[in-house]
């Protein structure tokens, strides 16, 4: 395969997956153990940069997602550090191989996967992951993370290389905004307040941050102070940062671009019911398939825009005790 | 027979007695199985003994793999890409040294590390977890790329069953290794016939077998799965090969038991009782003593 072959969709280098595949380029002599396995879709995860820095650890699998899935376990068994890249749909179809020879063997392997959920747009409800977060949760082992910006994924792309087991990691495909600045910190299995409020918090991952961000703002018109956190690790979840903001604050809005069912919405419920009980709002697509369209126009047609994140904070307002 | 393992020597110049010597063992890895899965109540005993000759001639011979090696990265690696013949691979483990033949008789109880299908973390020397049809082989491929990517020698071995075939995964696999050259790896396929509910010809039919991993790049030998000079000579014959090579082991399920004989019956976890269990040791030659030192632990 060249070398020089361009992006297969044009990103503007600020996406997530971007920031994925240059930050895995740069870290790539100080990780040697680290291939990178791709199921003909590099220029589409980010790891076209890699194909073209490292090609001799770049290692193609043909569109055969499930083949890949299982051979980074062997790659894993013999001392190496494989990323496995395609897009987060395809990685469910490999779940069960990541389930038995990642997960169940405790192989050091990470699964990067690009376009989950509405930020997908155009390519349709087949092509948008709203089940990834629940599914990857739910096996034994296995680490989730979400960053929220370019500058948080460059963060975590270190942070799972120097991890010893495996991780599910997902980008983004739309240019994601800058939200934090060169002194952002990343630790695996906490969160942390961007924006402090007293009234009620919204905990986010990935791209729903910088509308839970704008929601927050949207609130302070109304005279509500919300505090906003980012929650990168879905699993491990901080629980410690939860049971404190329901204590300091008294209720909750979760806000992720998944199903509202099974991903960091029901962690964070889960961590509430075994900490500090308080009630909370889900946004996030409501157990329905996506469809066709731009990701913003998307976030409004099926209610993940920051409005619908200030709705629901006036509605966990109206439940707090 | 008493339940004790003894390494056989590869040695040229002795090339009858080698033969000999992993008929014993394979005879072995039969009783044992037998035994594990009378005490565990459940489990495969038919690939078990289709596949038994298969697994003497790659632990007793082929393969550079001891005991001492486990950790070795210079080891040659094995995938038991069918899972379910997990109790000839605790057997022949057994036999060779790599478990205690005692404690691997506890198949399938709570706490033994010898599951129904095997566990890497319980168990270090079977090298990967299985138990999923299709996996083993993409775990080898992934072992072989990386040994080669890290300039190792080692070899990878894999076995397959033969309804596993049926798995997409498995030709998704296959297209890969060849497209890799994996020249370094060898798959066995224990063709024994049968699967779960009836013969593959019934269920989904897998021929022209030969032709097919032919048509996906790999070296092809098609073999007497109980012929241990031929699995022998088969096996050296794929380590000289530019392309990943692939053994068609033509295999009786139920091989050695005449009750169990290719009937797809005891491809399935099955539940011996004390009779059954004794009428098989017998057919494979058990003695009084034998018998005793297998049932009743």
């Amino acid at each position: 395969m060249s070398n020089t072959a361009p992006a297969l969709i044009a990103s503007n280098g600020d996406s997530l997956r971007e920031a994925f595949g240059k930050s895995l380029s740069a870290l790539a002599d100080e990780f040697p153990q680290v291939v990178v396995l791709d199921a003909d879709i590099a220029g589409g995860t980010g790891v076209h940069h890699f194909r073209k820095s490292h090609p001799e650890r770049f290692i193609q699998f043909g569109i055969a997602e499930q083949n890949m899935m299982a051979a980074a376990g062997g790659m894993a068994a013999v001392g190496l550090i494989p990323v496995v890249t395609t897009f987060a749909v395809f990685c469910l179809r490999a779940i069960e191989q990541a389930r038995l020879s990642l997960c169940y063997a405790r192989r050091n392997a990470k699964i990067v996967a690009s376009h989950p959920g509405l930020d997908v747009g155009p390519d349709g409800g087949s092509a948008q992951a709203l089940e990834d977060l629940a599914c990857f949760r739910a096996i034994p082992g296995m680490t989730v993370i979400s960053p929220a910006d370019a500058t948080e994924m460059a963060l975590a792309t270190r942070a799972i290389l120097e991890f010893d087991g495996p991780v599910y990691m997902r980008t983004g495909r739309s240019a994601s905004p800058k939200l934090f600045g060169d002194d952002h910190k990343f630790v695996i299995g906490k969160g942390q307040i961007l924006r402090d409020g007293n009234d009620l918090t919204i905990i986010a991952c990935g791209t729903e941050v910088a509308r839970a961000l704008e929601a927050a703002d949207l609130l302070k018109e109304d005279g509500i102070s919300a505090r906003v956190v980012n929650m990168p690790t879905i699993k491990p979840i901080d629980t410690d940062l939860i049971a404190r903001c329901a204590r300091e604050t008294g209720a909750i809005v979760t806000a992720e671009d998944h199903n509202i069912h099974g991903g960091l919405g029901g962690a964070v419920a889960e961590a509430l019911a075994a900490s500090v009980p308080a009630p909370v709002e889900f946004v996030g697509v409501k157990d329905v398939f996506g469809a066709s369209g731009e990701p913003e126009e998307l976030a409004y047609a099926y209610e993940i825009a920051a409005p619908f994140i200030a709705a629901a904070a006036r509605k966990v307002l109206k439940r707090k005790k | 027979m008493t339940l004790t393992a003894q390494k056989t020597a590869a040695e040229p110049d002795h090339a009858q007695k080698l033969l000999v010597q992993l008929a014993q063992a394979a005879r072995f890895v039969r009783m044992h199985s037998i035994a594990s899965i009378y005490h565990a109540g459940s489990g495969h005993p038919g690939g078990a003994m289709s596949s038994a000759d298969l697994f003497a001639c790659l632990y007793g011979a082929e393969m550079n793999v001891s005991p001492r090696m486990v950790s070795d990265p210079n080891r040659d690696r094995f995938t038991l890409s069918k899972g379910h013949a997990a109790p000839a691979l605790y057997a022949v483990g057994a036999y060779y040294g790599f478990c205690d033949p005692k404690e691997s008789l506890k198949l399938r109880k709570l706490n033994s590390p010898f599951q129904g299908h095997p566990h890497v973390l319980d168990l270090p020397w079977v090298e990967t977890s299985t138990g999923s049809l299709g996996q083993g082989i993409s775990v080898a491929i992934g072992m072989a790329i990386g040994l080669k990517l890290q300039n190792n020698p080692a070899r990878v071995y894999t076995m397959l069953g033969d309804g596993e075939l049926q798995e997409g995964e498995v030709w998704e696999a296959a297209m890969s290794a060849a497209h890799h050259k994996l020249n370094t790896l060898t798959a066995v396929i224990d063709y024994n016939k049968l699967q779960s509910d009836n013969s593959n010809a019934v269920i989904m039919g897998l021929e022209p077998l030969a032709d097919k991993w032919r048509a996906f790049g790999w070296d092809v030998q098609e073999i007497d799965g109980h012929d241990i000079a031929a699995i022998l000579a088969a096996l050296r014959h794929a380590g000289t090969t530019a392309q990943p090579s692939v053994i068609i082991a033509h295999t009786i399920k139920g091989k050695g038991v005449p009750y169990m004989e290719n009937i797809p019956t005891w491809h399935g976890s099955v539940k011996f009782t004390r009779e059954q269990a004794e009428e098989a040791l017998q057919a494979l030659g058990a003695s009084l003593a034998d018998m005793k030192d297998f049932l009743d632990v």
